[in-house]
């Protein structure tokens, strides 16, 4: 995101500074350590644990625009010893729209994006944080927090998708482990958006999107993606 | 052992049919889905399951003492099997005694992980199987590529000019019903002629010593009732404490399955028949070992209703087959990897991780977090599907160095600003195949924030 899609952390950064809070990015942060620990290699990604507990634990929170780093932290961190300084920043890292919505309660934005948007339900924020009610869980509301949050938003359109919460493929190491099959479930993907008549495909997670950016780009269809701060964003005061 | 990859690979080299697989069993899903939906209390009986699974899990060996004191005292002749060699070796006995030279069997995955059809056949046994998909896959000599819908990867067509060819049907008919109706014939001179039935149990229940068959065709009972010996061989974790407790399992498993509130046959078999023997085969076969596994002892709790499959965007756009086990997608990635880590170690890569066989679990396994714990395991013992470790060891330094960390993001940006849509020849051939890499802007967030902070002071 700091290399790629620093659009996606610059709206993150404003949106949170325009919502009254005192946000600072410390500049010696890394990685959270989940491409190595979903690859299999949890014990050498500790250093990475040991230094993100060190980078942060003197905040009140550490949000994140990005669900699948929240739930290494909040669920695989409970490998290290569980010091004070690891508990508090395991249970207060929070991702993007749970800080939103959780603590910062806000129930209104001004903000604006008069576009047919199609949003993808990344995993590890859907099943993992449970921002939302997945569809296999059919007994209970279903309404996820990016819902809510874009419901905000003046002259947006969401488009009804045949498969609300199908994974994209991205899965870390899986989309260079298993290109064949990641790639046809991002095209998958792409074209129950595209066929909504979705102009845009947002969602929480900028590495699904990167992925489906990367399919749609070879293909040539006319979609795009953009993470949620980035239309949460859509404002000034 | 070809790789999942490569397999799944081949797979999908046929689009269409990768379409056409992934829409039958996102069909199955949403069947389910609409199944699950009318039962308001789905969630709690997802939790009862998984606490009375627990629990017996937690006293096994009390239970299977209980099982098999309750089953001889109905008349039942129980058999321990420690593996798979001693299950085939005990049902062979059992034919030689009575001198059957034909069997027919049904529902029953436990006996495709035993490998006993090619063990009977070797020894001149003829075995049926009587499940109409299971016939199928068996004339095609085929293993299941579904643990409920053994089939699922044939098209009627291709059943169509397979019955034309073993049961002599009409050349180009594809009508199921047809098709069905000369299977059920071709079956049923077999059962009127077969002197042992096998079947599977879905449950065995402690208290009574009886065993249940979940079924839709009716061929287990058929077999059954048509032959003087029946056999039915049993995994160790299909127990269930009392009967009264079967029924969150009947309420939960149809609808898994298929989307059906319960199958069509909930049979109880308790007794023999008179003057009839009835055997009941207790396997092990890894399974002890597995509940050894904390972190994997859960995995026991399965009931074998597939929806881990129908739901897995993997196994819809891989096929079973790919998996080369005989339980195959999800849950098979989180139990047999215990059986040969070696064989089966890529598995549990074989999974983005999503969760959905998780969430639509009918005992609650937390699959994916174990798929995430076999990848550790995996790593440690040193298998290739881990990666080197000398690497991944250099690489985890490097992520916990911002100095390191923020070089290498750096040259990678560059290097792409350096040549815009020429990244193919810049060694990332794996994720550029199909994909192209992000754009890489100008600066990143950090050297945008430290602008910001400085034009601030």
């Amino acid at each position: 995101m700091d290399q790629f899609y620093p659009q996606a952390a610059i709206a993150t950064y404003k949106l949170l500074l325009k919502l009254g809070c005192d946000v600072a990015y410390p500049e010696g942060q890394t990685c959270c350590g989940q491409p190595l620990a979903n690859a299999g290699n949890e014990a050498a990604s500790k250093g990475s644990y040991l230094h993100f507990v060190t980078m942060f634990e003197k905040y009140d929170y550490i949000v994140a625009p990005s669900g699948s780093c929240v739930y290494h932290v909040r669920h695989h961190f409970d490998t290290l010893e569980q010091t004070e300084a690891v508990k508090k920043v395991r249970a207060k890292t929070l991702d993007l729209t749970e800080f939103l919505l959780d603590v910062l309660q806000i129930s209104s934005l001004p903000a604006k994006y008069p576009h047919k948007v199609g949003l993808h339900q990344s995993c590890h924020g859907l099943r993992g944080l449970h921002l939302g009610t997945s569809s296999e869980l059919v007994n209970k509301p279903v309404a996820s927090k990016l819902h809510e949050l874009l419901s905000m938003v003046e002259g947006l359109t969401l488009v009804e998708l045949d498969r609300k919460d199908e994974c994209c493929g991205f899965g870390g190491t899986f989309s260079v482990k298993e290109p064949d099959i990641s790639v046809k479930m991002g095209k998958d993907r792409i074209r129950d958006h595209f066929s909504k008549g979705a102009e845009v495909i947002t969602a929480g997670d900028m590495s699904c999107l990167m992925h489906l950016e990367g399919i749609i780009s070879r293909q040539n269809i006319p979609i795009k993606v953009i993470h949620i701060a980035e239309i949460l964003n859509t404002y000034e005061i | 052992m070809m790789p999942h990859a490569q397999k799944a690979a081949i797979f999908n080299k046929d689009e269409a049919r990768t379409d056409w697989h992934d829409a039958s069993l996102w069909m199955v899903r949403k069947k389910r889905d609409f199944a699950v939906s009318e039962i308001p209390e789905w969630e709690f009986l997802r939790e009862f399951a998984s606490d009375i699974k627990m629990h017996t899990l937690s006293k096994l060996d009390d239970y299977l003492e209980s099982f098999e004191k309750a089953a001889i005292q109905n008349g039942a002749i129980v058999h321990w099997a420690a593996d798979a060699k001693e299950h085939n070796d005990i049902v062979l006995s059992i034919l030689n005694k009575h001198q059957a030279k034909k069997m027919v069997k049904s529902k029953s995955m436990l006996t495709e992980e035993c490998h006993l059809n090619e063990f009977l056949e070797h020894h001149n046994i003829e075995v049926i199987d009587s499940d109409l998909g299971e016939r199928i896959i068996q004339m095609l000599n085929e293993p299941p590529s579904h643990i409920v819908l053994p089939a699922i990867h044939l098209k009627k067509e291709e059943i169509g000019e397979l019955f034309h060819r073993e049961l002599h049907t009409e050349k180009g008919a594809t009508d199921p019903q047809y098709l069905t109706e000369a299977a059920r014939h071709h079956l049923r001179e077999k059962f009127h002629t077969a002197q042992v039935a096998l079947t599977g149990v879905n449950f065995g229940i402690a208290e009574t010593g009886e065993i249940v068959v979940c079924t839709n065709e009716g061929n287990a009972d058929m077999g059954v009732h048509l032959t003087p010996v029946q056999i039915h061989s049993m995994g160790i974790e299909k127990l269930i404490p009392r009967r009264s407790d079967l029924a969150v399992f009947t309420r939960l498993l149809a609808r898994s399955a298929t989307g059906q509130p319960v199958t069509v046959f909930t049979s109880h078999h308790r007794n023999p028949k008179p003057a009839g023997e009835m055997h009941i085969i207790l396997v092990d076969n890894g399974r002890t070992e597995q509940l050894g596994k904390p972190d994997f002892r859960s995995s026991l709790k399965c009931i074998r209703c597939g929806a881990c499959m129908n739901t897995c965007p993997i196994y819809r756009r891989s096929g079973g087959h790919s998996y080369e086990t005989t339980i195959p997608g999800p849950i098979g990635s989180i139990l047999t990897p215990g059986i040969d880590l070696k064989k089966h170690g890529q598995l549990p890569f074989a999974s983005t991780l999503c969760g959905s066989c998780t969430d639509v679990c009918p005992v609650k396994i937390d699959i994916h977090t174990q798929l995430y714990k076999w990848r550790q395991i995996v790593s440690e013992a040193g298998l290739p599907e881990g990666g080197n470790k000398t690497m991944m060891s250099i690489m985890g330094s490097g992520l916990a160095s911002p100095s390191f960390f923020h070089r290498l993001g750096n040259i990678g940006r560059k290097l792409l600003r350096l040549f815009p849509g020429k990244e193919r020849f810049l060694s990332f051939t794996v994720w550029t195949k199909d994909r192209d890499l992000p754009k890489a802007p100008v600066e990143s967030f950090r050297e945008w924030y430290a602008k910001q902070t400085k034009d601030a002071q």
